[in-house]
């Protein structure tokens, strides 16, 4: 009955709309609900149609890993670690560690995942990220070896979604470079055979004086710990196409309804990293594409203000 | 102008910038399948097998419409996160022009095999859909058209990259057009700021980086590289539309 109603003309919806309670009508014509509000120019929420939601980026969240940040855009909520491995580099890339990603939404962050397989947004998502990681100059791999050939570090970054309301890719991305960014470096020495072990920080403080005592018996060298040097922040704004609006960072409740989306990454203001469409009921023209170019270019430098605020907090802390 | 004199250069293969690979499109390959298609540009070659609309089950089952699903089958077998991406892009391109009301709480399947793979998979791959759709007799409000266009590292735009090429080069697109001279519903969306419809983009994939010039400059390129391959689609689907007319 309601489906075709809402397929009907758009004059018995209003007579509808008129006579029902607000909660009622959302739920039986949520497109229609959410074009009312977008013909006025606003969203659901009271966002302006091209502005994101409120973000935090809180660093160093997790004491177990050797980086992490727990990142909130709106309700959609992105906790991400790395933890560092020793490994021996592949023969070609001899000089070059590895970054290993995985993209989990376990069932507590949406209605509509269950337990089991990883859902298919789930692995597109991933796919996107390493596709952006591996494009972008963020992190570059040589800063991961140890010694050339020899040994390396392998960065497993697990990003977790606690709470899926829309944008995920955004979140996902913004949760992984700030989890880069507080990323430390153990500690390591290296003996004469080259075999490498993690210095852990009370041991540290031990072993030079051993070292001191015991003169040219142990040789071992010394590599202190160090935080990476990052390239530029590729930041990620999910656009959605709806008739004639282009609304940005959109909830999950406009996702569901609306349907035509467009990913754009900059990591500076001219510099595209990805823009992603993937099919939809709307088709971009180039001023589409510009405009959201354009929308992205105000995001990042907003979301690099916010990042080096939490940087700042992070370390008076 | 750097594409101009690019255009003149011969790539590793003996292209110029703007010259696709050759292409063939045969369909009715399979005997099971409902729709079938062999895609070939060169060295990559994609077979397409569309199965539905069929029932199905649980889920799946929509009672407004069909519900579409892509197979991503690689040479090797083995399904990785990239060949579940590359299903959920071809899937959501290819809702754009099935006709899913018609047929509500069925599904159609479709299945793409790569044959091999010499760059613009992508592209290759939702030709070789769209063909086996056709084929199939699904309703559809008209054909698409993908291509494939690479950014060199000195920001020379060519098209149709093979995978040494795709290897070397900064960057590279997967691009989606409509395919329209005509189309099979009313009330279409009239052309945008003066664009023709045709030069909408259903489906935009990138792969490593580039300056937003750069990408306009792709934009550009890949349209006038998308209108060849659109006249060879629709050639090659009337010839075989013909033959059938012919034996019946």
């Amino acid at each position: 009955m309601a489906v075709e109603e809402a397929s009907g003309s758009a004059s018995v919806v209003k007579d509808v709309a008129s006579s029902m309670e607000v909660e009622a009508f959302r739920r039986l014509f949520p497109l229609q609900y959410i074009e009312r509000y977008l013909d006025s120019a606003v969203r659901p929420d009271g966002r302006p149609l091209g502005r994101a939601r409120p973000t935090d980026v809180v660093l160093g969240q997790v004491p177990t890993t050797d980086g992490s940040a727990l990142v909130r855009l709106g309700n959609t909520t992105m906790l991400a670690g790395v933890k560092l491995e020793l490994c021996v580099p592949s023969a070609e890339t001899p000089d070059q560690g590895r970054i290993a990603i995985d993209f989990q939404m376990p069932p507590i962050c949406s209605p509509h995942v269950r337990p089991g397989r990883p859902a298919e947004d789930a692995c597109a998502i991933n796919e996107q990220l390493s596709i952006v990681l591996a494009s972008s100059q963020l992190l570059d791999l040589r800063q991961l070896s140890i010694t050339s050939g020899k040994s390396a570090w392998v960065a497993y970054l697990d990003i977790y979604c606690l709470n899926a309301d829309g944008s995920l890719l955004d979140a996902a991305l913004l949760a992984s470079a700030a989890a880069l960014m507080d990323l430390q470096i153990p500690t390591v020495s290296i003996n004469n055979d080259g075999k490498v072990q993690i210095v852990s920080s009370r041991e540290k403080q031990d072993q030079p004086m051993v070292d001191a005592e015991e003169g040219q018996e142990t040789k071992s060298k010394f590599v202190e710990g160090r935080s990476l040097k990052l390239g530029p922040v590729p930041v990620a704004l999910t656009c959605m196409l709806h008739k004639k609006h282009l609304l940005a960072d959109p909830t999950a409740e406009e996702e569901a309804v609306l349907q035509t989306v467009l990913v754009v990454v900059l990591d500076s203001p001219d510099k595209l990293i990805s823009l992603y469409k993937p099919g939809g009921q709307v088709v971009a023209t180039t001023s589409t594409v510009m405009d959201c170019i354009a929308l992205t270019r105000l995001r990042l430098k907003e979301v690099h203000s916010i990042l080096e605020e939490a940087t700042q907090t992070h370390e008076e802390d | 102008m750097i594409n101009l004199e690019m255009s003149e250069q011969a790539r590793v293969d003996g292209r110029t910038a703007n010259q696709l690979r050759p292409t063939l499109c045969s369909r009715s390959l399979l005997e099971r399948a409902h729709g079938s298609a062999r895609w070939q540009q060169d060295n990559t070659i994609i077979m397409a097998a569309v199965y539905g609309p069929k029932p199905v089950s649980g889920k799946k089952e929509d009672p407004e419409r069909a519900t579409l699903e892509v197979l991503w089958k690689t040479k090797s077998g083995i399904a990785g996160n990239a060949d579940k991406e590359a299903e959920v892009t071809i899937r959501r391109t290819l809702e754009y022009i099935v006709l899913s009301s018609m047929h509500p709480n069925t599904g159609i399947s479709i299945i793409l095999q790569v044959v091999n793979d010499d760059g613009a998979i992508l592209a290759c791959a939702i030709n070789a859909a769209c063909a086996a759709l056709v084929d199939a007799g699904i309703p559809l409000t008209g054909l698409i058209v993908a291509v494939s266009v690479g950014v060199t590292t000195h920001g020379v735009v060519v098209v149709d990259p093979t995978k040494v090429e795709e290897k070397n080069f900064r960057a590279h697109v997967c691009l989606v057009f409509p395919n329209r001279p005509k189309c099979t519903v009313a009330g279409l969306p009239a052309p945008v700021g003066g664009e023709p419809a045709e030069h909408g983009i259903i489906t935009c994939v990138t792969r490593g980086a580039m300056s937003v010039d750069e990408y306009m400059n792709c934009l550009e390129r890949g349209r006038a590289a998308s209108v060849k391959i659109a006249k060879f689609t629709r050639t090659s689907l009337e010839h075989c539309q013909r033959s059938y007319e012919i034996m019946s």
